[in-house]
Formats: C-alpha cells, structure tokens, sequence
C-alpha cells in the first residue's frame, strides 16, 4: 500500500531528512515509526501526504508513483489518507459533528449521508453522545478521538499517526491503540510515528526506526521476506 | 496478491470520475457526479453566506473598510460625473457658437443674395441672418453711442454682415476653423470672425480633466485591490488553522479559497453601496449652489445625475473589484499556508 523505493530528501537548506529509505508497508498491516526527534519521522510521513516531494528514490501509494500525481491532484490523493495530529488539529468554531464531517464536504457527499458516515465514526470512538460539544469542552482523549474520528470518516486505505498519545496517559493511550488495531483489522494501512517506548514495546506490530535520516531497523522487512516465500 | 490491492483512484478520483475501490474492506467514499455538482453549489452557498456572517459579526470593522472603500470608489465616479456635466454644458456653449462673414464693401445686391443662397444649402450651416448696412448703421447709432457722430458720415461705412449659426453637428473647434476658411475662400468674403480661442481652452481643459480623472481613478482602484488585500491577508491569518485542517483532508485550492472570494465580493458590493449613498448625498448639497451658477449663466442646462444602470454598472463593479482583490490576495497568500 506505501511503498518507498530508496528514498532520499535533501532540504533546501543542505539538510538530509532521509538517506536511502526502503520499505513497504502493505493494506491491513500496521507498523510503527520511531526515532528520535530529527530522524526523519516527520519528513517521511510529509512524503507520503505529498507535502513534501522526495529529492530521490519513488514513493508509490496504493501501487501508484507519486512522482507522477501533478499539484492540482494532490487533495484528491489526500483524500485517500486519514491522518491522525499529535495535537489533534480539531476547529474550535464548530462542533464535534462539523469537525468531523469536513471530509466529507469537501469530497461532496450528499449530507444525509454525511450524517449517517459521522455517526457510525463517532460512535466507532465512543464519542456519539457528544457530536454537538465544542471540541474545547472535551477532555485530551476525547479530542484526540475526534481527530480519529475525522482521519476515518471517509474510510481511507491508509491511516497515518503522527504522536498519536503525545498528550495523553498510559490508559488513554492504549484506547487509542485498540482503535488502530480495530482500523487495521478491517484491511487499512496504519503507519504510527512516535517515540513512546512503553506504548511500542505493548503492541505486537512491526517497527521500523530511523537514526539520522537512514532506517536503521525495520521489522516489516523481515516479515515480508518470509511472507514472500509463500506466494 | 489481494492485500496488494491498489488505489489507484487516489488519482482518479477526480470530480470527473468517482469510483469505488474495495480494499480489504475498507471503502472509499463513492460520491456520484451529480452529488459532486449538488456539493459543489452548496459550498457555495455555504461559502456565501457564512463570509456574510463573519463581517456581521464585526459590524464597525466591516463598515470602516466599506467606507474606505466607498470613498475609493466615490471619488473618481463623482469627478467623473462633474467631468460629464461640464462636457455637457460645453457642448451647449460651442454649439452657440457664431460666425461673422463680412462682406466686401462694394458687393451688390443680387450677388449678395446668391451668395446667401449657396450658403443656406451647405449642409455645415444651420442659419445664416443677414444684417444690412442700414441696420448695421443704425444699430450702431443706438448702442455705441456714437449716434451723432455717425450721422455726420455723407457714407455709410459699413459693409454687410451674415451672422452664420453653424450646424449642430458642427462643435469641434477644428470643424468649425474648416468652416470657417470655407466661407472666407469665397470672393464676396472680406473676412470672417470666429472666437475658436476661448472654445480651443474649455476643451482642452475637459481634455485635462478627463484625463486626471482617469489617472486617480486607477491609482484609486489600486488602493482598493490593497485595501481588499490587505484585509484579506488578515482573514487569512486568522484562519490559518482551519486552511491547514482543509487542506490536508483534501480540500482543493478552489474549496480553501471559496469563502475568501465571498469575503472580497461582500466587501466590495457594500463598498458600492456605501458610495453610492455618498455620492447622492454629495449631489444634493452640490445640486442648488450649481443650479443657481447655472441660472446666472443663463443657461437652461440642469445637472445630470446617475441613473439606475449606472448604479447597477457601479455595484457590479465594486463587487467584481472586491472579488478580484480578494482572489490576488488569496492566490498568493494560499501559497504561503501549506500543512507542515
């Protein structure tokens, strides 16, 4: 589903984010990314959004090489792609309900069925009660949930965390963890970047970790090697 | 080789062609063409209305910017209505425009009559009154006050005169010299008097005016594309956030810049508006001082206003004024705010 085929990026000003980066990630898989703050975590999640072009290698979506996808394509790209902020990114002048439909206007769809889609996402993060709350009346979790919420609501293939649990405590974290899993049992790509150790080491997922902009670690690899021996 | 499956519509799925995609059970949204356009002409709606609510919601701040745009506005059409006006009232003025012919001294009769003839059917000449040398003598003994003096005269020194009242076609000062050489080519023709001087003035005055009309009506209407800039930058700023939010669930350039657009449109219709009721103001403060002016000319010119398609012309306009300004201001500033 993410594929990076030796990816590099250089940054105008002579920096390199990433040196040489290989991996796949395939549909119902879920990784994490980790490494310290300034490894590359963020740049590559920006590659795959297209917010940012690689200066080397081909990254493919969905089997699709995005070097080929021109500017005025991209927001149908992102339109794929749930992300999941660290500080959740949620619009304090509308309610939970708006907040989370804003996908779905933008792709169009008819507000029936908005109502119907933002619903079943909301009820999915235990937050149906609250669809007509100002974001800013709700706790740390519950904000991040409608941050989910959102990222979901459109059924992307690709689910995308950056810092997920930055803000929240050990149980928090692990209710947002279960959602992640439910995602990726329903066939979604779930790419996680974070660094929180404890939250990793309780997750039986494959981790991929960067150092200085190179992978130095990655599990996935190793599992699709023996996956390959099968087909 | 299921769990490869791809999504390729990621591309595809432009407005032009939606389409499904299983994969591995999740779905991407199907939104139909017809739901497209619906969607589409609702978020404009939405855009509309709610970028009308925003400046209501800062009712002084919004009029400031309206009045300082109205004034924009205001200034130029105002002058250029005074402009239109005083081309008008020229136009009258040249109109009465007369030419003296005289004759020569020895020129009889019957050939003055033909010659008076040939004149009434050019076409550049509406009337032509003749003024005898016995009237012309007598006139002169009435109001120069000369009259005994004349009478010690054993000759009448004066020649004939035709008063020629040029066609109304004719006003521009070079038709009417063209004419007047015309007439002054002819033998009987002593000469011919023509006052272009102050008339060559007055229009080249109206020339000048034109033209400094037109040049601080465009530095205005750049003040006015700033003005909407710069108050758009500001909107902008302050909805950084919800921008970097829309565009990275997918909204288009053309979906982030909808309601800005609406934000310029609103600004300039109520611009528009503003200087419209500035300028009636204005013209009835004016109105009776250059009524009265007028009358003292004795002129039976009344002032022109403007009428309704001004006023549609006027607040089309504005608002394509503020519509342009906004989409300048946006284009460039849209670029600054992308999802980091």
């Amino acid at each position: 589903m993410i594929h990076f085929d030796n990816i590099s990026k250089r940054y105008a000003e002579g920096r390199d984010a990433l040196l040489n980066v290989n991996f796949e990630l395939d549909a119902g898989e879920m990784a994490f990314l980790t490494g310290h703050s300034g490894a590359g975590k963020s740049t590559l999640l920006k590659l795959i959004m297209l917010i940012e072009r690689p200066t080397r290698g081909k990254v493919s979506i969905g089997g699709k090489n995005l070097a080929k996808i021109s500017d005025s394509q991209i927001p149908y790209l992102r339109r794929q792609i749930g992300v999941v902020f660290q500080n959740h990114q949620l619009l304090f002048d509308r309610s939970v309900f708006e907040n989370v439909a804003l996908p779905l206007q933008i792709s169009g769809m008819p507000f029936k069925e908005q109502g119907r889609r933002v619903r079943a996402a909301l009820d999915k993060v235990g937050l149906l009660d609250k669809e007509n709350s100002n974001p800013l009346a709700l706790s740390g979790g519950e904000q991040q949930r409608v941050g989910i919420a959102r990222a979901v609501v459109n059924k992307p293939a690709i689910l995308l965390a950056d810092e997920p649990t930055g803000n929240l405590d050990p149980e928090l974290s692990a209710e947002i963890m279960q959602l992640f899993q439910d995602f990726k049992s329903v066939g979604v790509s779930v790419l996680i970047a974070t660094h929180d150790i404890a939250l990793i080491n309780s997750m039986r997922c494959p981790i991929m970790e960067l150092s200085a902009g190179r992978l130095v670690r990655n599990e996935i690899e190793a599992k699709l090697g023996q996956d390959k021996g099968s087909y | 080789m299921a769990r490869r499956e791809s999504i390729k519509s990621a591309t595809k799925n432009n407005q032009n062609s939606p389409s499904t995609k299983k994969v591995s059970g999740a779905k991407v949204s199907k939104v139909s063409s017809l739901n497209l356009l619906h969607a589409w002409w609702g978020h404009h709606k939405r855009s509309c209305r709610d970028s009308l609510q925003r400046l209501l919601k800062t009712p002084l701040q919004t009029l400031f910017t309206c009045l300082v745009i109205a004034i924009a506005i205001a200034l130029p059409v105002g002058l250029f209505l005074g402009l239109q006006n005083a081309q008008q009232l020229g136009q009258g003025w040249q109109n009465s425009a007369q030419m003296s012919a005289f004759l020569k001294r020895g020129a009889k009769p019957l050939a003055i009559e033909k010659l008076q003839a040939s004149l009434e059917k050019n076409q550049s000449i509406k009337s032509i009154e003749v003024i005898s040398p016995v009237r012309a003598l007598s006139e002169f003994q009435r109001y120069s006050g000369l009259g005994d003096v004349s009478l010690e005269l054993d000759e009448n020194p004066l020649p004939t005169v035709f008063i020629i009242q040029p066609a109304g076609t004719i006003s521009q000062p070079d038709e009417l010299s063209a004419l007047k050489k015309a007439i002054a080519s002819n033998s009987l023709v002593d000469s011919v008097q023509l006052d272009l001087g102050w008339l060559r003035r007055l229009n080249e005055l109206l020339i000048l005016g034109e033209r400094f009309v037109i040049a601080l009506a465009s530095l205005l209407l750049v003040g006015v594309l700033l003005i909407i800039g710069n108050t758009l930058r500001l909107a902008i700023e302050n909805r950084r956030e919800e921008i970097v939010v829309t565009k990275m669930v997918g909204g288009t350039n053309g979906f982030v810049r909808r309601p800005f657009l609406y934000t310029g449109f609103w600004y300039g219709l109520g611009g528009g508006i503003l200087a419209i009721f500035l300028l009636v103001v204005v013209g009835f403060w004016l109105a009776e001082p250059i009524n009265n002016l007028i009358s003292l000319y004795e002129s039976q010119y009344s002032l022109k206003g403007f009428g309704i398609d001004t006023i549609g012309i006027l607040l089309l306009g504005s608002a394509f004024l503020g519509w342009l300004g906004a989409w300048v201001a946006v284009t460039r500033h849209l670029r600054q705010v992308e999802p980091v």
